[in-house]
């Protein structure tokens, strides 16, 4: 049993939690590729700078002396970093991709032009932050949640830190919310039809125009967001993004390009993916290493360690492979 | 026109190479002399995938890093301690492993022959890779482990030619841009691009972890030059500040000669019967394909030939900084620095290709220098303002090459989409 619990507190909850961080960020990629059709790779470093701003508020906040026990600072300011994180992702749209759209630049176009805001920001951020690691829990206490399971036999426990958990709170709201807009509001309404076809979209008098910043309003603020929960998780580097915009894009062309739900879906399975290839699988066996047909080694893991970030990628081929555009059919251009 | 303008775009690069020289000396120019030709090779096999056939590769750095590792098991010095111990041999059975898993799968796939069809088939070929997979790592392991620990720490070279070298560097990446071709040409742009870019990331990962083969983050230097290094003229009684002009002017010779002759092969399938089918196939390949050509054929072929130049030019850039540091490879270096060039210099255009590559090199290689003096000049004026000085001025100072790099294609895209040579469209009437 306490194997089981081991299996638990290192797979399922590092898995829903990276899961959650992974869908969070795959479904503004999804969102703006849905209405603008073409890959947007700035993301990864619009959630580096929207968890640079959250750091910043953060340490404003600890030093006014805005803080609560209960809640993290970095979850207090969220809100205000989301705010923030979606007027620059507007400012971000009008200066660099209004014009191009103009132009009728070709989707090709976009994704280069993408390339270089990606370097503009990483650039920036590097500038005045340097190239050191940041934490939000320099001057308050990462709380540990221990949940006893009452059976008979077990002592470890099944563990999780607060922050950990009112992640995947955060996420499920932010879900919920999105999901609800997207289906009862008139606007979220729109922002399907045109995701569906731009010009049939446009004809039926929908303001296009709206609909494209509600778009990166909800793509740059759910990008803070998604900046913020892996802030909290591990810690704040520069170069966060690039180890995160990788198996963000996996996660949304698993779930297929422009499908929000599938985001969310793919999101959860490479987070999955991840934490169980590199468990160590004999932890699990070792209570029948008695009954096993060969010796248990000490580590068995399924890829090592090093190579976490390939599984995403291996899931990616995978998928495209079998189903080219991906589990929940997704748009292409 | 085009050639009149590209004329002076040329003579325009040059002076400011002999300024940018004037300024940091013979020796320094001469480095970067022979990075930016060599990131010319690389460009022009960008320009052949981009530029002819419209691939979306993002995975350069992946065949740069294998150019890289091709030319250091080829011309590294042998390690004696690894050919004498059980290395070879555990290293053999792994490769037996490969290829009875490679085979197992193999016939997995084609487990139809034997009225195994359908749902049956899948279910066959995964417990085949699965075995595969369990077959090669339980032989890869112990032999990974065995040489780090007693069989010399990894495999060594062989200590042939550095040339000789780069041709493989060329032939391992057209090798693996086939098999990765195989499994990801028939994407559309957008997936074909993280595709891509996932693919480089797991070269990455294994050239960085094997360190049995590569060595690892640990490194491997010295590699030998093909042309005498400064040492060996310093041994002639060529005095040092000289020595390392004329040697490094001597690589250079090589590397421009390389690039000459691909650059002129290339030109002329350019404008060749096949460089046409190929830009029919850019242009719009479903009429292409109704025309009887076999797309996917070709823009498999296309990727093979443009990766050959990448794998040549990333072994050239390994043998002249003498040091193979798999952990040294980022994708903003190795990848979208090589698609800038492209992109401004002129997509479809060799010359233009050439000409980004030196004028994006040398911004990228330049940028840092200038923007710490400019960094040195705010930072004591804020001082006399009274406000204090920046701090960390020097690391800081060479963040700033990617601000650059990204307000560089930011503005080439807005005001020169085609790049400042483009491409010429003729039009027969």
């Amino acid at each position: 049993m306490n194997e089981l619990i081991f299996f638990f507190n290192n797979v399922v909850v590092a898995g829903v939690v990276l899961g959650s961080i992974y869908a969070v960020g795959a479904i503004g990629v999804t969102l703006i590729f849905g209405i603008l059709r073409f890959a947007h790779f700035a993301h990864g470093d619009m959630m580096t700078m929207g968890a640079f701003i959250a750091f910043l508020l953060a340490m404003a906040a600890t030093a006014l002396g805005i803080t609560t026990p209960v809640v993290p600072t970095g979850f207090l300011v969220l809100p205000l970093a989301m705010i923030l994180a979606a007027i620059i992702a507007l400012g971000l749209d009008k200066g660099f991709y209004a014009p191009l759209r103009k132009r009728g630049a070709r989707p090709v176009t976009m994704l280069i032009a993408s390339i270089g805001v990606t370097l503009i920001i990483q650039g920036l951020i590097r500038l005045f932050f340097g190239s050191g690691t940041y934490s939000f829990f320099e001057t308050e206490q990462k709380q540990l949640v221990r949940i006893p399971v009452p059976l008979e036999g077990v002592t470890r426990t099944i563990n999780f830190t607060q922050p950990q958990l009112l992640m995947v709170l955060c996420t499920a709201v932010a879900v919920l919310a999105l999901h609800f807009f997207l289906t009862r509001s008139r606007l979220g309404k729109a922002m399907r039809a045109m995701a569906d076809n731009a010009d049939l979209a446009q004809v039926s008098g929908i303001n296009t125009k709206l609909v494209v910043r509600v778009t990166w309003i909800i793509a740059g603020s759910l990008a803070a967001m998604a900046g913020t929960m892996l802030a909290l998780d591990v810690n704040l580097k520069p170069d966060l993004a690039f180890n995160i915009v990788l198996p963000i894009f996996a996660a949304a062309i698993v779930g297929g390009l422009g499908q929000s739900y599938g985001a969310i879906a793919g999101g959860f399975l490479i987070g999955f993916a991840e934490t169980l290839a590199i468990f160590n699988w004999s932890v699990l066996l070792r209570p029948l290493s008695g009954s096993l047909p060969f010796e248990l080694p000490g580590t068995l893991a399924i890829v090592p360690t090093e190579y976490k970030l390939t599984v995403a990628f291996v899931i990616l081929v995978v998928v495209l492979l079998w189903r080219p555009t991906g589990i929940f059919k997704g748009a292409s251009t | 026109m085009i050639a009149r303008r590209s004329l002076v775009m040329f003579a325009g690069l040059f002076v400011l190479f002999t300024i940018i020289g004037l300024f940091l000396g013979a020796a320094n120019i001469s480095l970067l002399l022979v990075q930016s030709f060599a990131y010319a090779l690389i460009a022009l096999g960008l320009n052949i995938q981009w530029g002819y056939g419209g691939l979306f590769n993002f995975g350069i750095m992946g065949m740069l890093m294998l150019g890289g590792a091709a030319v250091t098991f080829i011309s590294y010095p042998v390690n004696a301690q690894f050919w004498g111990s059980e290395g070879p041999l555990m290293l053999g059975k792994a490769l037996m492993a490969f290829l009875a898993g490679f085979l197992l799968v193999w016939g997995a796939r084609h487990a139809d022959r034997i009225g195994i069809k359908g749902r049956w088939k899948s279910f066959v070929t995964i417990i085949a890779w699965i075995v595969a997979y369990i077959v090669y790592r339980s032989q890869i392991d112990p032999a990974a482990a065995y040489i780090e620990s007693a069989g010399g720490g990894w495999i060594g070279g062989l200590g042939l030619h550095p040339v000789l070298g780069w041709a493989f560097g060329g032939v391992l990446a057209a090798g693996v841009a086939y098999v990765v071709g195989k499994i990801c040409l028939g994407l559309r742009t957008d997936y074909l691009a993280i595709a891509t870019i996932g693919i480089s990331e797991i070269i990455r990962a294994l050239l960085k972890n094997m360190d049995w083969l590569t060595r690892g983050t640990l490194t491997v230097s010295p590699i030998p030059w093909p042309t005498p290094i400064p040492q060996d003229l310093q041994a002639q009684s060529v005095s040092i500040s000289d020595s390392f002009v004329y040697a490094r002017l001597g690589f250079l010779g090589l590397v421009i000669v390389i690039l000459a002759v691909a650059f002129f092969l290339v030109q002329r399938a350019y404008g060749g019967p096949w460089g046409r089918m190929m830009r029919a196939i850019r242009d719009n390949h479903i009429a292409a394909a109704s025309m009887g050509k076999n797309v996917t054929r070709r823009q498999l072929e296309i990727f093979v030939l443009g990766s050959v130049l990448m794998g040549i030019g990333g072994a050239m850039l390994v043998s002249f900084q003498q040091i193979y540091d798999p952990g040294a490879y980022q994708p903003i270096n190795h990848t979208f620095l090589i698609w800038v060039m492209v992109i401004v210099g002129g997509a479809g255009n060799n010359w233009g290709a050439v000409f980004g590559a030196l004028l994006i090199y040398i911004t990228w290689m330049i940028s840092d220098p200038v923007s710490q003096w400019l960094f040195n000049n705010i930072s004591n004026w804020s001082t006399d303002m009274g406000w204090g000085a920046i701090p960390e001025i020097q690391s800081r100072a060479s963040q700033m090459r990617v601000f650059v790099l990204g307000v560089v294609i930011t503005v080439a895209l807005r005001y020169a989409p085609r790049g400042l040579i483009p491409e010429v469209v003729r039009r027969e009437t």
